[in-house]
This record gives C-alpha cells, structure tokens and sequence, in this order.
C-alpha cells in the first residue's frame, strides 16, 4: 500500500473549561478558525483566545473536503489571497513541525470544448502575470502528466488540452487540523469543543461577548468562522449576510496502489479527482442546486459524478465506492469569500468560501487574524469586504472556482 | 433523490426540476428610489433559514411552468407547494400555503 499516515501521541491539545473572559473568541473549531487562533497568537502575540466549536473540532467542512490544493484562480485579487495561501501551505508543515502529508503533485484543470481552450489560455496567462506557476498542456502532454486519462476521441467530451499548476496537490486534512490545534494550545489558546453559541451579548453597537452552551463569555473581540451555517450565527448578532447554504458531496473508492500521479478537475463533465496517501480515490461532487444544511445530498449527483469520472479513467470503472459524505457550504453569489469587518463593532466575520475553503485555510486565518487584531483589513482581503455587494466590486470566480475546487 | 409534488403534474423526480432559489422577491416597485445598500439587499441578499423555506421550483423536464414550494431545508420534505402566485396573507413559510390551496 502507499504511504502509512504518520504515528500520533494520544492527546494533542488540553479540552479546557471557558474562562469567564477572552481577549478574542473565535466561533467555529475548523481550519480557518484554527489558523485565525493560530495567527492571533503566534503572529500578533494576542494568545488569550478561545475557539468555541458547537461540534467537535474539525468536523465540519474540514473533515468532508477533497484536499485539493491550488492557486490558479483568474482575477488579481484571489491569485493573490490563494497564492499567499499556497506559500504558507509550503511552509506550515515545519512551522507547526508536524508533517500533514503536504504533496504538491500538480492539479490539471482539463478543457473539453473551443470556449474551455479559450478561457483555460487566459487563466494561463493572467496566473502568470500575478506569478503563479502556470503552463497549458496539449492532449499529450496531458497523457505525459497522468498516464491513465483517456486523451481518446471516442469519449462524449474528448480532451482538448489542460490547465497545468505543478505546484498545487493534495494534503491530509485531519492532519492539518491537529497540526493546527496543537500548536494553538501550546501557544495558549483554549478550543473548547460541544460549545455552541446560543446569542451574543452587546454593549449598543459594540459586540462583548457569547451566549453559550456552556455558559456566558465575555470577549474583547469576536470572529466568526462558522462556515455552512454562518448565516445562522450571524442573524444571532443582528448582521445579515450574503450567503446560500447547500449540500456538497464527495466520496472515496477502497484502497489501491499509487496509480494516480495528479489531481485532475473538469468543469465540463464535472469531476475533481485524486489518490490520497492512503491509496483511496478522492473524488468531490458538485452541490446540490437547492439551500440545505442536512449534510447529505440527492445520490443522482454522485452517480453524473461517477459517470464522468469514468468517461476520464476507464480503469476506475472496477472500482468501488467505499463512502459517500456531504457537507454544507456557505456560497456567495460571486464564488468568493467574505473576510471582513461588520456593522457591529468588533464583530468579524470570515465565511463564504464555498465549495473551495480548505486551500484557502492559511491564508484565511492569516488575513482574518489581521483583521481582528487591528480592526482593519490586511490588504489581501481588503477586496473581499462585505461592502463588496454594495459598491459592485465583486470578484466573479465563477470561471476558476466553478464546480470543481 | 427528493420526491418533489409539481401542483400541476404530480409527485416527480427531483432531476426534472431546476431551483429557483427564495420565492416572492418582487422587483422594486421604483428602483430609482434604491441607493446601494438597498440594491445589495435586492440582488444579493436571500433568506437562508435552517428549516422551513418559501422557495422557486421549475418543472424543467415537465409542464415547463413555475411554482411555489415550502420545503424543509434540514430534513428535505416539501411541505406545501403552490401555483405562481402572490406572497400569501401572513407571509410566514409555516403558515403560508397547504397543497390543496394556492391562487389560480
């Protein structure tokens, strides 16, 4: 079998009691609360912090994502946010010493249609204007990079040529968060688990604190980072947010030998697809069209899924699926993330990643601890502010985060 | 797969339908009278609630017509549907339309 996940001591981080009182209390335990409270405190030295998760941590978004790795986006502003994002994924793993299985194995964002080539040529160009790695691969090429793809004719869709970022790739996600969680609470920061925030607790416009499951907490600051079901957190605190909710799917095949070299993602048949360390195929599904936070989804979106996957890979038609999940994803209507200041004084709010957060974690809790510590924005996620819908300064990555993150 | 009762067609498969996202958002009677923020609620802003929803359906691969649902965003049951129509008096998805009723 492939690479054997490294060995983990037995506890990680202390499960502490809520102080009465926090200089800032981060809500939602996933990857970008965790590297917001990673970033307060190992950055801005601010390490009285909570991170209150209504769950357990990690186990939204951040243990049902695909993994993928990448920073090929198409406008100025989000090349710039995901390739920031993309370098502190290069240099997390020995500064939170703990190897999450980072594997920067290329991801191909194939083209099946003349209109494809056309905007795949001009993501090519414009990533290397904004110096993110980026080159455009014929069908052969294409076959050079991952042997098993059908370069053919004889498909519905045939390849037409691809988007190729050697520097993107896969990495182990529950790894991240424990990585990530670890060095939290060695840094002093207390994540304090089935916490589920009941109200907030505010002194005219100025935010002071949550209501909580386990109790009332006073904040200097408050972030938000509930992801899915940020609308619903927000409302509690009077702000209303731009976001749909809707159920995303993956699903992972049993295990195989190392037969995937890439990631390989198709907007036009709809698949993202990779082999994870363990050996399993990954492969991610497109939401379902309506608004839904049951954590699951229609199956016939699996099946379109499956059908292009093995359209793609002929060989993955003996393979089986082993698991299906779903999560939900809080969408905005420009496929872009909202990490941002609110109308409510010290109250911030980081959601909106949609179908594509997990790359983006470092660099969301990098700006988003920014933001907190200084009340204003760092000038990565100046572009993504709240204010964005009103002055009609949207960032339309419809294009490059698509279906497929 | 849900299971979705088109008012005028019956109960049919989920992939015969497209989404239509929140029902009754009318057009702003005077649209000059907006400034931005106003206009950001208008284009951008929808109710996202965790449980009942007053939603669009199409019958895409059917009678081709619009109707009103409310559905249950949590557990997926369609709850009421209805032809097009005006928002209904008391406007609460809960208490909005019963399957038997509508406008016609």
């Amino acid at each position: 079998m492939a690479v054997p996940p490294p060995e983990h001591p037995d506890f990680l981080w202390r499960n502490p009691e809520p102080k009465s009182s926090y200089d800032v209390v981060i809500v939602g335990g996933g990857g970008h609360g965790l590297t917001t409270a990673y970033y307060l405190a190992a950055h801005h030295g601010i390490t009285n912090v909570a991170v209150v998760e209504r769950g357990w941590l990690a186990g939204g978004n951040m243990a049902r994502n695909t993994a993928i790795i990448r920073s090929n986006y198409l406008w100025d502003e989000s090349a710039a946010i995901y390739e920031q994002s993309l370098k502190l994924w290069e240099q997390l793993p020995e500064e939170l010493d703990y190897d999450f299985l980072f594997s920067q194995r290329g991801v191909l964002n194939l083209a099946h249609t003349l209109g494809d080539v056309r905007e795949s040529r001009r993501r090519v160009e414009a990533n290397r204007l904004n110096g993110v790695d980026a080159e455009w691969l014929s069908p052969e090429e294409v076959q050079d990079v991952c042997p098993i793809i059908n370069t053919g004719d004889d498909i519905r869709y045939p390849i037409m040529g691809a988007t190729y970022q050697p520097r993107a790739g896969i990495a182990k996600h529950d790894h991240v968060a424990w990585a990530l969680a670890r060095r939290c609470d060695e840094l002093g920061v207390d994540l304090i688990q089935n916490c589920e925030v009941t109200g907030f607790l505010k002194d005219g416009n100025r935010v002071v604190g949550v209501e909580t499951t386990q109790g009332r907490i006073h904040a200097g600051k408050v972030g938000l980072a509930a992801a899915g079901h940020s609308s619903q957190v927000a409302e509690m605190a009077g702000v209303r947010l731009p976001i749909q909710s809707h159920p995303l799917q993956a699903l992972v095949s049993e295990l195989f030998e190392p037969v995937h070299p890439t990631v390989v993602m198709s907007n036009h048949v709809h698949v993202y697809v990779s082999q994870a360390h363990k050996g399993e195929l990954v492969l991610g599904a497109g939401i379902d069209q309506y608004v839904g936070y049951g954590q699951r989804g229609g199956f016939h979106v699996i099946e379109d899924q499956m059908a292009a996957a093995v359209e793609l890979f002929p060989m993955f038609g003996r393979a089986h699926v082993l698991r299906t999940w779903g999560g939900v994803v809080d969408t905005t209507l420009d496929a872009s993330p909202i990490i941002s200041k609110t109308p409510v004084d010290q109250l911030y709010v980081n959601c909106g990643w949609g179908t594509g957060g997990f790359k983006g974690t470092p660099a969301s809790g990098m700006t988003f601890a920014h933001t907190i510590a200084h009340d204003e924005p760092h000038p990565l996620n100046v572009p993504f502010s709240l204010e964005r819908f009103e002055t009609g300064f949207l960032i339309d990555e419809h294009g490059a985060a698509g279906v497929a993150h | 797969m849900m299971l979705i009762p088109c008012p005028h067609c019956g109960p049919r498969n989920e992939t015969e339908f497209a989404y239509g996202g929140q029902a009754h958002v009318s057009h702003p009677e005077d649209p000059h009278a907006l400034d931005d923020a106003a206009w950001a609620r208008y284009l951008f802003y929808r109710e996202n609630p965790k449980g009942l929803f007053a939603e669009r359906w199409v019958h895409s691969a059917g009678c081709r017509r619009w109707f009103n649902a409310v559905r249950n965003t949590v557990t997926y049951e369609v709850q009421s549907v209805e032809p097009i129509g005006p928002r209904p008096p008391g406007g609460r998805p809960a208490e909005s339309t019963t399957s038997e009723g509508g406008h016609a």
